[in-house]
């Protein structure tokens, strides 16, 4: 098994383990925290497609993920911002009561 | 008869002839502002409506002026003006309007008398409250009738002969209220129409055999010489030629408008109307118009008269003017209406005019149409001057005594009644006479001529006893009688010097008129009153006339009767009086026959429609209501269920996808990872194969 391999199988798995977080949570926290963790997945594999990658010299996927938890970091401060607003409007986080935009 | 050269014609038309469409067209103008403005502008209606009529006197008196001028100066004027109205593929139809002495005299009598009738009428009328409405008709009725007069065109004569038949008929039924009046306009214009139809089947044979309809245009008109000869020669049934056929269909449209024989029916009932529509209209001038078109066609009624004889046509003419001028006469006798008295004179009249045309050619017939116009209109007017001061009383019975109450008015009446019975030297003597002298004349039977005579007798007596009631005995109407107010008298005053003077112009020692409308000249010669014959028959007729006055003041003169008490002739001889009473059951006849059949026919027309027409139109009605019942069914059961079925679907279909957007996030994202997983697998699959 490559490094390469044995990096993205652990993605795949922070992938997975944040996908079933964001699905199965009801609390809206915890949600953010499964997008959090299937984000940082992605990062992971920027970083080990470059370090593995045919120009390791450049530094694209640093660039990348930088970039990336940037980004993140601006949506979780929304996120977390958009969930204090629900919760005091409506008293709750859960998601499944959280309905009230459906058309 | 004086012997002389026929005049040379003038063919170019004068100024005033160019303007003479102006006569009728300024009238009809003026009946059209009247006819916008409102009921209370009376003085506006009356003053504009006698302004206009003024205006044509003045130019129909230019225009007999420049033909008179012409005539002294040795020529004979006929100036035409024509054009073109329409034109179908090679043939044109024209219009035109002729200036010659006949129908110079003609507008001058109409404009003239019916701007006295118009000033009479603003008295008589006063009291109307469609004042305005009567003189818009009679404005109307002007223009159409100085149309008929100044027409170079059968066409164009008709169309105004229409017009002025459908004034006769507003202004019968003007007091549209009264049932009767109504009715009486109703048979007017039917019954005229009668005629009418024949005169339009002459026009249409006219305008297919000569191919024109123009009275004189220089040599190619209808009633000159080319056309005639064209008319004799072609022939039509019974061995008639053409031209008689053609004479005859338009004598029968004449005949309807003058109130001849059979179908004078009409003329009596008119008298519904206003009584200056009685004067102006059923006794001056429209009446008149049958007369005038005679005359105006008598080249083709002449057409190929042999030296001295004369043609079916007139022959026709004659025998129908004659039999009509006894038969009206007779009926008059009877009468107690004041103006139905006056209306059987008319029809009476009118048959010696036709007579006239018919046995001595038209200065004569015309001589009596003019003066005929005057006194007539005199009478009537004085009539309705009558019936003002009675209180609207008409019958005669219920007068009397009247000549102390209204002076003017009985002066005028018997200057007026003297004309009609023909009185030495009264104008209908005049004229009457010549009319006699032709019948005297005439070779083909002396029938005419006794006819005529007994006539004249009828006619001194029926006045005379006329006269009597009214003016004479004690008054038995009702209220007091009153003297009209001088609007109305003094048009009597002015028709009255006319009826006595007029005939002055047709004496035998000046037969000015004669002269003038023959083209001939005219001299003054004593020696007219020796000719053999004339002198006898001047005194036959005054003696008949004389004994007719006698007669009738002997019957009735100062007797005063009861209205009740029954007349001295109906004590006399009962069935003779019953029967000119009931006007010789023509109305009952026709309404046995015609009037019956017509509506007989009218039932079956009648029958037709709602049983067999009707029953057509109720089956194809039938026939698609079932084919748009079934038409429903379809679209209610095919066309409606699969449009309905095929919304339903969408609609569900529609449902069942928006349940997907439940509002739930992780619903959407768990759709979301779904499709992204499938994706993979595709891809993956994909790049595998």
């Amino acid at each position: 098994m490559t490094p390469l391999a044995g990096y993205l199988l652990v993605a795949a798995l922070v992938f997975a383990i944040g996908l079933a977080g964001a699905l199965t949570r009801r609390n809206a926290i915890l949600v953010l925290i499964g997008i959090e963790l299937m984000l940082n997945a992605a990062n992971l594999n920027l970083i080990a497609f470059w370090r593995y990658g045919p120009h390791p010299e450049a530094l694209t996927g640093v660039m990348f993920a930088v970039f990336s938890i940037a980004v993140a970091a601006a949506e979780a401060a929304v996120g977390l911002g958009l969930v204090i607003s629900i919760y005091r409007h409506a008293r709750t986080t859960d998601l499944d009561k959280m309905n009230r935009m459906k058309g | 008869m004086q012997e002389a050269l026929q005049f040379t014609p003038q063919v170019v038309a004068s100024s005033i002839a160019k303007i003479l469409w102006l006569i009728p067209a300024v009238p009809m103008v003026a009946a059209g502002v009247i006819a916008l403005m409102k009921q209370p502008r009376r003085k506006a209606a009356a003053g504009l409506a006698i302004g206009s009529l003024a205006f044509s006197l003045l130019v129909a008196l230019a225009a007999f002026g420049h033909v008179l001028a012409g005539w002294m100066g040795g020529h004979a004027v006929r100036e035409t003006v024509n054009f073109t109205w329409l034109q179908f593929g090679s043939s044109n139809v024209d219009l035109g309007w002729v200036l010659d002495p006949l129908s110079a005299v003609m507008m001058v009598m109409v404009t003239f008398v019916g701007l006295l009738i118009f000033i009479y009428s603003t008295g008589y009328m006063a009291h109307d409250e469609n004042f305005t409405r009567f003189f818009c008709f009679l404005s109307l009725f002007a223009g159409a009738m100085l149309g008929v007069v100044i027409a170079n065109s059968l066409l164009l004569l008709f169309m105004c002969w229409e017009l002025v038949g459908l004034t006769s008929y507003l202004l019968i039924g003007f007091w549209y209220q009264k049932p009767s009046a109504a009715a009486a306009a109703k048979k007017a214009f039917l019954t005229t129409r009668v005629g009418d139809i024949f005169f339009l089947l002459g026009i249409v044979w006219l305008f297919a055999q000569t191919g024109t309809l123009l009275f004189y245009n220089k040599g190619a008109g209808s009633m000159e010489p080319l056309a005639l000869g064209g008319l004799l020669a072609a022939p039509a049934a019974l061995g008639l030629s053409a031209a008689t056929a053609i004479a005859l269909l338009i004598f029968a449209g004449a005949a309807g408008k003058s109130g001849q024989l059979p179908l004078h029916v009409w003329l009596p009932d008119a008298m519904e109307g206003p009584t200056p529509v009685s004067a102006l209209i059923h006794a001056a001038t429209m009446v008149a118009a049958g007369v005038y078109l005679v005359a105006r066609v008598y080249p083709l009624m002449q057409a190929g008269m042999p030296m001295g004889g004369t043609t079916t046509a007139l022959t026709v003419v004659t025998w129908v003017g004659a039999s009509t001028a006894v038969f009206a006469a007779l009926i008059a006798v009877a009468q107690n209406d004041i103006k139905r008295i006056l209306a059987y004179s008319t029809v009476s009249q009118l048959g010696y005019m036709m007579a006239g045309l018919g046995l001595g050619g038209v200065a004569v017939g015309m001589f009596h149409l003019i003066t005929h116009a005057f006194f007539k209109a005199l009478l009537f007017m004085g009539a309705g001057s009558v019936i003002h001061g009675c209180h609207e009383e008409q019958d005669i019975r219920h007068m009397g005594g009247l000549w102390k109450k209204m002076p003017v008015t009985f002066a005028t009446y018997a200057a007026g009644m003297m004309a009609l019975a023909g009185l030495i030297p009264f104008a209908g003597f005049w004229s009457k006479d010549a009319i006699l002298e032709s019948a005297q004349g005439w070779k083909s039977s002396q029938g005419p001529f006794f006819l005529l005579i007994f006539g004249a007798l009828l006619t001194a007596f029926y006045m005379t006893r006329q006269v009597s009631y009214v003016f004479f005995g004690a008054y038995r109407g009702h209220g007091d009688a009153h003297e009209s107010p001088r609007v109305m008298t003094t048009p009597l005053w002015i028709l009255a010097l006319f009826a006595a003077t007029l005939g002055l112009l047709g004496t035998p020692a000046w037969p000015w008129f004669r002269s003038f409308l023959t083209d001939r000249p005219a001299s003054f010669e004593l020696a007219g009153f020796s000719e053999p014959g004339i002198l006898a028959l001047m005194l036959t007729s005054t003696g008949v006339v004389v004994i007719g006055l006698i007669f009738g003041w002997w019957l009735y003169g100062n007797k005063s009767p009861q209205a009740k008490e029954p007349d001295v002739l109906a004590k006399a001889m009962p069935p003779v009086w019953r029967a000119l009473r009931d006007r010789l059951y023509v109305d009952e006849i026709y309404g046995a026959t015609v009037i019956a059949f017509y509506a007989w026919f009218a039932r079956v027309a009648d029958w037709l429609d709602r049983r067999v027409w009707g029953g057509l139109v109720a089956g194809v009605t039938g026939l698609f209501g079932l084919w748009a019942r079934f038409n429903r069914f379809l679209d209610t059961y095919w066309v409606d269920g699969a449009f309905d079925k095929g919304c339903e679907e969408l609609s569900a279909g529609g449902g069942l996808v928006a349940r997907i957007q439940s509002g739930r996030v992780q619903t959407y994202l768990r759709l979301l990872a779904l499709a992204v997983v499938v994706l993979a697998a595709i891809l993956i699959w994909s790049s595998r194969a």
